[in-house]
């Protein structure tokens, strides 16, 4: 049933995704990186997990323009301030989850 | 005391760490088993794209892709795009892993997801600190349960429900928010206002963004970007 087509491409396909994830790996054993580079890295973290976040509250399909995705951001706003309170990932991911079906239900 | 500070570097400790993210690779792992299905994969080619490519966006993209008939090349270059942010990811994680073998950190960085990171950055940040085998508890937990979950999700197929209904696709963006304020709350009180400021400077980047490339390509872009004001607006 497979065809030898679909697992070149499947290997395709993990070989671009493995190497940008080792190759600082391999490479950061023998080189010492700038001072600059170690700071830039250091602002790494809170902009991709912003952009993460931020990529899920913009709806960019359904209108000519780029809006809010209303449910997803009235779920934002609970969520963000559980995660504020609770300083937890558990409790914050499950009534995240619960308030969405929430709001899906409603809405 | 020294007990404490060994169990917070052990394996199991970070099996542990690896508990709150499960949900997140459950839910949106089930949801890829049931797209890949529909999308025409068998078991086998689901399970072997699952153990191989590792990645949910990328995962979701290649079914995409497969039913609009998009040739081998476009494929392999639009997963080598939406995969590229863990450049940026294993870059910032790899400088604290450089005592262990070679081997060792090709395989802290073949298990490298955008849920491993949150965890082992905000790690970090409450501890100080990363342990190779903390990472592999928290590695290997995380890839046995998507695993599992993609093929549960295959084997499920037609007959599970749409998992948006439960809120379940909100289980990941949930977490990427609690994974942002655990950074937050733990940067230095003076830097705040900084931080906040390249948040909001994120928010209008990825919005302009979101006009002009796909928003895979929105969040690497974006990143790179506010990543450089940040180093050039820091005191």
């Amino acid at each position: 049933m497979t065809t030898s087509y679909m697992i070149w491409l499947i290997i395709g396909c993990a070989l671009v995704t493995w190497l940008p994830r080792v190759i600082p790996f391999i490479f950061v054993r023998s080189i010492q990186l700038p001072a600059v580079m170690l700071k830039w890295l250091s602002y790494i973290p809170i902009c991709i997990l912003s952009a993460l976040v931020i990529e899920n509250l913009l709806d960019t399909e359904s209108q000519s323009f780029v809006t809010l995705d209303w449910p997803i951001f009235l779920t934002f706003i609970p969520t963000v301030i559980i995660a504020l309170l609770t300083k937890s990932l558990s409790i914050t991911v499950i009534t995240g989850v619960m308030i969405m079906a929430l709001v899906r239900f409603f809405v | 005391m020294t007990t404490s500070i060994h169990s917070q570097d052990s394996f199991w400790q970070g099996v542990k760490d690896c508990i709150p993210t499960l949900l997140g690779y459950i839910s949106i792992g089930l949801a890829f088993g049931v797209v890949g299905s529909a999308s025409g994969l068998s078991i086998f080619e689901i399970a072997l794209l699952t153990i191989l490519v590792y990645a949910g966006s990328a995962q979701f993209i290649f079914c995409a892709l497969l039913l609009t008939n998009g040739p081998a090349t476009a494929i392999i270059v639009t997963i080598f795009v939406v995969n590229l942010r863990h450049l940026l990811m294993s870059l910032t994680i790899a400088p604290h892993f450089t005592q262990y073998s070679l081997l060792r950190n090709i395989g802290f960085g073949t298990l490298l997801t955008d849920e491993t990171f949150g965890v082992a950055v905000t790690k970090h940040m409450q501890t100080g600190k990363l342990s190779g085998k903390w990472m592999d508890g928290l590695n290997i937990t995380a890839y046995s349960f998507w695993i599992l979950s993609c093929v549960i999700g295959a084997f499920l197929g037609k007959w599970v429900a749409t998992p948006e209904k439960w809120g379940l696709d909100f289980a990941l963006t949930a977490m990427f928010i609690a994974l942002l304020i655990l950074q937050l709350s733990s940067v230095n009180k003076s830097k705040i206002m900084h931080y906040l400021s390249l948040i909001g400077y994120m928010a209008l980047i990825m919005y302009g963004l979101s006009y002009i490339v796909p928003s895979h390509v929105a969040v690497l872009l974006a990143t790179v970007i506010v990543a450089t004001i940040g180093v050039v607006t820091d005191k």
